[in-house]
């Protein structure tokens, strides 16, 4: 919201010092986001009359031109051709600095010499417009007046507040008005209205009718009745102020509404009397389909609903007299009744809407009003009828002629009384951790218009109609406590650091976590972040489009996917690096990837739907660790080395890279892939192996040096499942301090036979000496039948307590040699 | 009619075609028929070129026979080349296979240079460990959220103005605008509550760091997915000034003896009162700069006393628990501790910037 200081001031002295005010307003709540100098750089500027134009030799866009203040004439070099001889425009003379630092001098251009500056409007930051000088209206302006004096532009400070949403009563300039007068404690001049008293008093004697059918939705409307108005120009200083504000002057009967709503905070409506069918105005739920032109000259189909979750699809519609909807109440008015040049009668509506209402309406057709942000936080239904007599009391200033028909009508729906609750000092020491004196507590809150009454060391407090956001006991005494902590100060309150006696922790997936990624920086990864939400490439990439996740309303309309694997995110970023000649390189990333709920074998549900009272399908959240090899060397190799380097760190003891059964997940190299089981639990923990190459050559187009990318994908959540995932038991064993022998074995085996279970078949042959089984080799062609593969291992033995004897180890090999040969029907190569 | 054209003949000229294409064999073999079935001198093309010949009537029946002859034929032809593609990946790929039980042991050398954890990573697991110093455990949520744990057990309701200050972004799942990417990590504060409520394990005291999503332009200081880290404490006599204490001892733990924290009224539904923090500007060290707009303070986070709407939701007795809760983001930190430019290097990737931390 902009706020004019001079505007401000009108109800409440101002420090001298604009840096204290800001940060009284930061310290209130009242963030001051923005701080602009208006009426700068026009000190000097001065009204001037053309008197000569003339063309300067050799230059077509520039012409000289004298102009004369009440002086001498000067002759300036001016650019703009939108004046003629008699025109009235600014002039800047020499020496002068503009807004924007600009400082004019005394310059020649093409030998002639130019003493000043004739300027437009953006130049002296009156107006957006740069096409032309900005000429004046002769019958404003006088050569050698100010001009600051003409545009009735006087040196100014706006300041741009955030309000913040439980501060619908701050709003305003009142509103902010009002908290510095309670922060700085002292008087705050309120907004009493004069309107010119109204003819014909009593009943009947006013021409509308008016009727809330749905009082629910509309708790009050106060309508007021004007003939004999004028539809003219406002007053200068308060269309000044609505510029400053940032709004557009337009006539003064609508300006009047505009600075109402700016002043008090309530916005109102004016109708056309003599366009409103039946005189008469009735205000209820929108029947579905009905349709409604707006002020804004779009047209609109009420009581439709969006289908959103909580969406009623109700509209609330002002009618007329046929019952044909005139406006979208608290959103927009129809242009039927729009107040013209001829307008002469006007019905002004100064309403109460149901907050949550408007608010929805305003959603569904899009529709965000200044008028529109005000309801949706709430309005205080008790200032309707100051801002109508505000409104007739400002119009009749450029509508001398007006008057008033009658007293307002006043009709009342639903209100929800104001939050009284008792309050004591342990109550705000509770919340606040000090005990303040409940004098103190008092003056700050009657301050802000809570009405407040001391019984016998608790307060009474009502809170004013204006603080919706102020609840009941028990709940409202945190309400409370925080008005006081504000209009207190923060920084003024007492702070203590809290202890308790349980110690801090990691969650065990954290802890996992951290361990993974250590130990794949360690083996020279990178670590990567990239995007959950993705474009349709990356689906198309993988061609899993109809599993996706799709977002209902992504940023980019070509991003509407959440991933499904951190694979194309981990390649895109592998490709951008090589268009960077950086290619060369390993990362990883730690991430989650989505299912839609009904391609998850088993769908999330939560609480949820509104007011939580359903259970909703989610989709499922799956944590990846993802690693992509993409150094010259790399394949499905340094991928399973990789692995090992992981499951080393983690001290997994049981896994195995076991053939993939049934369909190759999305992106693998068909024949170079695994899944990593753990051999106890048959728990999965991922795959491994490398990049499709046909996905990699479409990913990374610029890549085609031939080179292979390795890949392991596992899942955290399994990784992080001391269930699922064993661990190295914890019992530490003291290496033996006798010599160890090695015994080399070549098996040839069935393509079938693990390697795994070859070892294991050795390890317990071989029986406490064995210290490591080791495949160090591995052969096929020449020699091996086909379908079988030779394994050529070896088998460190050792004992704890002597050195192993020729016979030990001749009579271990036997019997690792038959355990082969018998179980797993291998043959001695 | 025109010579040599005639329906019954065009039938069994397409059916003859179609049979050589499905017993030609080889690459070469295919590519001479299809130069022979559809190429410019083509026995379709010699009559295509007839049609204009013929009357009118004549001309569309036929046109439109030999189209539809000229397409069975071409994609019969397109079938045996992705049959061909097929074939091919298939062999490829066998020729390729490679069994990963059987690499050998430490075969594959490691590489002697250190990676690089990603720098919000870092920042996060710095800002955990202050944490954990300080008492708090680190828990974790989901990513994707009903709109009852992002905004209604947070006193949010539906239609509540605050709600369009998170620029929410809906998934396509169920009844519209009920399924949510996260906006903040406080649905992990009714999560936690609710879990410390059935497992009856309250006190507590937790932080909950991890990634959250706002439909909003990514710029130089704004992503749309980004970290935060949220704070949570409910105990027995918890009040604003325990807040604001933590809230100071944090800032000193993490950026240093000289940077402070101020607190600032401000609005959250789920807390009253509410703060907005900010700290002494790191760049500046408070001497006031261009950063922060010469006012020596950056914002950094949002905070406040629970509010008792939120335990009324989940369960939690206000008479005798009271806390506070706090939240702000870890790129964040990481941008002002590190002088971060632009926001947007931190998911660039770009490896000349992962090296650095």
């Amino acid at each position: 919201m902009r706020v004019a200081l001079s505007w401000l001031a009108s109800y409440v002295p101002l420090p001298e010092s604009l840096d204290e005010l800001v940060a009284t307003l930061d310290d209130l709540g009242l963030v001051v986001e923005d701080i602009e100098h208006v009426g700068l750089g026009l000190d000097g500027v001065v009204v001037v009359q053309v008197e000569r134009i003339d063309a300067i030799e050799g230059a077509d866009r520039i012409r000289l031109v004298t102009v004369r203040d009440r002086g001498a004439p000067v002759e300036v070099v001016c650019g703009a051709w939108n004046f003629e001889v008699g025109s009235l425009v600014p002039f800047a003379p020499v020496g002068t600095v503009l807004r924007d630092g600009t400082a004019i001098s005394r310059r020649t251009m093409r030998g002639v010499v130019s003493n000043g500056m004739l300027c437009s409007g953006r130049e002296l930051g009156v107006g957006d417009d740069h096409e032309g000088l900005l000429v004046l209206d002769e019958s404003a302006a006088t050569p050698g007046q100010p001009i600051a004096e003409v545009l009735g532009v006087d040196r100014d400070v706006v300041l741009d507040i955030a309000i913040e949403g439980n501060r619908p009563d701050a709003w305003c300039v009142e509103g902010v008005a009002r908290d510095l007068a309670a922060r700085y404690d002292v008087a705050f001049h309120r907004t009493e209205p004069d309107p010119p008293a109204p003819i014909g008093e009593g009943a009947g004697s006013v021409p509308v009718a008016v009727e809330i059918v749905d009082p629910d939705l509309c708790g009050r409307f106060v309508a007021t009745v004007l003939i004999d108005v004028d539809v003219a120009e406002s007053p200068r200083w308060l269309a000044r102020r609505l510029e400053l504000a940032g709004m557009r002057p337009i006539n003064n009967v609508v300006d009047a509404s505009n600075y109402v709503m700016l002043e008090l905070g309530q916005p109102t409506h004016a109708y056309d009397l003599d366009r409103l069918a039946g005189h008469a105005i009735r205000v209820r739920r929108a029947v579905t389909g009905e349709e409604l032109e707006l002020l804004d000259g779009s047209s609109i189909e009420l009581a439709v609903d969006s289908g959103a979750i909580g969406d009623t699809g109700e509209d609330l519609a002002i009618c007329d007299g046929d019952d044909v909807p005139i406006g979208l109440a608290g959103v927009m008015g129809g242009s039927s009744s729009e107040i013209g040049p001829a307008t002469t009668s006007v019905v002004l509506e100064a309403a109460w809407f149901e907050p949550i209402g408007v608010a929805r309406t305003a959603k569904r057709h899009r529709l965000r009003t200044e008028a529109s942000v005000r309801f949706e936080r709430g309005c205080d239904y008790a200032n309707c009828d100051r801002a109508s007599a505000r409104f007739v009391e400002l119009l009749a200033m450029s509508s001398p002629g007006l008057r008033v028909l009658g007293a307002p009508i006043d009709v009342r729906g639903e209100l929800r009384r104001p939050a009284s609750l008792r309050v004591d000092a342990d109550a705000i020491e509770g919340v606040l951790g000090v005990r303040l004196g409940l004098d103190e507590v008092a003056r700050l809150l009657s301050a802000i218009g809570f009405d407040v009454a001391d019984r016998d060391g608790t307060l009474e407090v009502t809170a004013p109609s204006g603080r919706p956001d102020v609840r009941d006991a028990p709940f409202g005494v945190a309400d409370v406590a925080e008005e006081v902590a504000r209009l207190h100060g923060y920084a003024a309150l007492p702070t203590r650091v809290p202890s308790w006696p349980a110690p801090g922790g990691l969650a065990p997936v954290v802890r996992v976590r951290r361990a993974v990624r250590e130990a794949l920086v360690g083996i020279g990864a990178l670590e990567a972040w990239t995007a959950a939400i993705v474009p349709a490439d990356d689906a198309q990439l993988l061609g899993d489009e109809d599993e996706r996740v799709r977002l209902t309303n992504p940023v980019a309309a070509d991003a509407p996917f959440l991933r499904s694997s951190l694979m194309p995110g981990l390649l895109g970023a592998v490709r951008r690096n090589a268009e960077r000649r950086q290619g060369d390189l390993a990362l990883f990333e730690i991430g989650v990837v989505f299912a839609h709920p009904s391609a998850a074998p088993t769908a999330r549900v939560e609480r949820g739907g509104a007011g939580g009272g359903e259970l909703v399908k989610l989709p499922s959240e799956d944590e990846r660790v993802s690693l992509l090899l993409a150094r010259p060397l790399d394949d499905a190799r340094t991928a399973v080395a990789a692995w090992r380097a992981l499951a080393t760190a983690l001290r997994l003891s049981h896994t195995r890279l076991d053939p993939i059964a049934g369909t190759t997940p999305l992106g693998l190299h068909p024949t170079r892939c695994a899944a990593i089981v753990d051999a106890s639990t048959g728990a999965v923990l991922g795959t491994l192996g490398e990049v499709d190459p046909d996905i990699a050559a479409r990913a990374m187009p610029g890549l085609d040096d031939g080179r292979r990318l390795g890949w392991v994908d596992v899942s955290m959540g399994v990784l992080a499942d001391h269930d699922a995932v064993l661990r190295e038991s914890d019992v530490a064993s003291v290496p033996s301090r006798y010599p160890t022998s090695d015994v080399d074995l070549a098996f040839v085996l069935d393509e079938s036979v693990h390697v795994e279970e070859l070892k294991a078949v050795l390890r317990d042959a071989a029986g406490e000496l064995c210290e490591s089984v080791e495949c160090f080799d591995a052969y096929r062609g020449h020699g091996v039948p086909p379908g079988s593969r030779s394994l050529a291992m070896r088998v460190r033995l050792c004992a704890l307590d002597r050195t192993l004897s020729e016979e030990a180890l001749a009579s271990t090999r036997v019997a690792m040699i038959d355990a082969a040969t018998g179980s797993l029907s291998a043959t001695l190569r | 009619m025109a010579p040599g054209l005639d329906e019954s003949e065009l039938a069994a000229y397409v059916e003859d075609a179609l049979s050589r294409v499905a017993s030609a064999s080889g690459p070469a073999a295919l590519g001479a028929l299809r130069a022979e079935l559809t190429g410019r001198r083509s026995t379709l093309a010699k009559w295509h070129r007839e049609l204009g010949s013929l009357g009118p009537d004549e001309r569309r029946t036929l046109g439109r026979l030999l189209n539809e002859a000229e397409r069975a034929i071409t994609e019969a032809l397109g079938e045996r080349d992705a049959e061909r593609a097929r074939e091919a990946r298939a062999e490829r790929l066998v020729a390729d296979r490679l069994s990963l039980d059987e690499l050998v042991d430490r075969a594959v050398d490691t590489p002697l240079a250190r990676g690089h954890r990603h720098l919000v990573t870092k920042t996060r697991d710095e800002l955990e460990d202050v944490f954990v110093a300080m008492g708090y455990q680190v828990v974790e949520g989901p990513e994707v959220e009903t709109d009852w744990y992002n905004f209604e057990a947070l006193n949010l309701p539906l239609g509540h103005p605050a709600r369009g200050m998170h620029d929410t972004m809906y998934l396509d799942v169920g009844t519209s605008e009920s399924v949510v990417l996260r906006t903040h990590t406080s649905p992990v504060q009714v999560r936690s509550m609710e879990a410390a409520v059935r497992d009856r394990s309250l006190p507590l005291h937790v932080v909950a760091p991890g990634r959250v999503y706002r439909r909003d332009t990514p710029d130089a200081s704004h992503l749309v997915e980004f970290n935060q880290i949220e704070g949570l404490v409910v105990d027995e006599g918890i009040t604003f000034a325990d807040l604001a204490g933590t809230i100071s001892a944090f800032t000193s733990a993490y950026f240093g003896d000289d940077i402070s924290a101020r607190l600032r009224p401000s609005y959250f539904p789920f807390t009253e009162p509410s703060a907005e923090f900010d700290i002494t500007c790191t760049i500046c060290r408070g001497a006031r700069c261009r950063t922060c707009s010469q006012t020596g303070w950056m914002e950094l986070g949002g905070c406040g006393v629970i509010d008792p709407a939120v335990f009324a939701a989940v369960g939690i007795d206000p008479a005798r628990w009271s806390g506070f809760a706090f939240g702000f983001g870890i790129d964040r930190c990481a941008f002002m501790r590190h002088q971060i430019a632009d926001l947007r290097a931190l998911v660039d990737n770009d490896v000349r910037f992962l090296r650095q931390f």
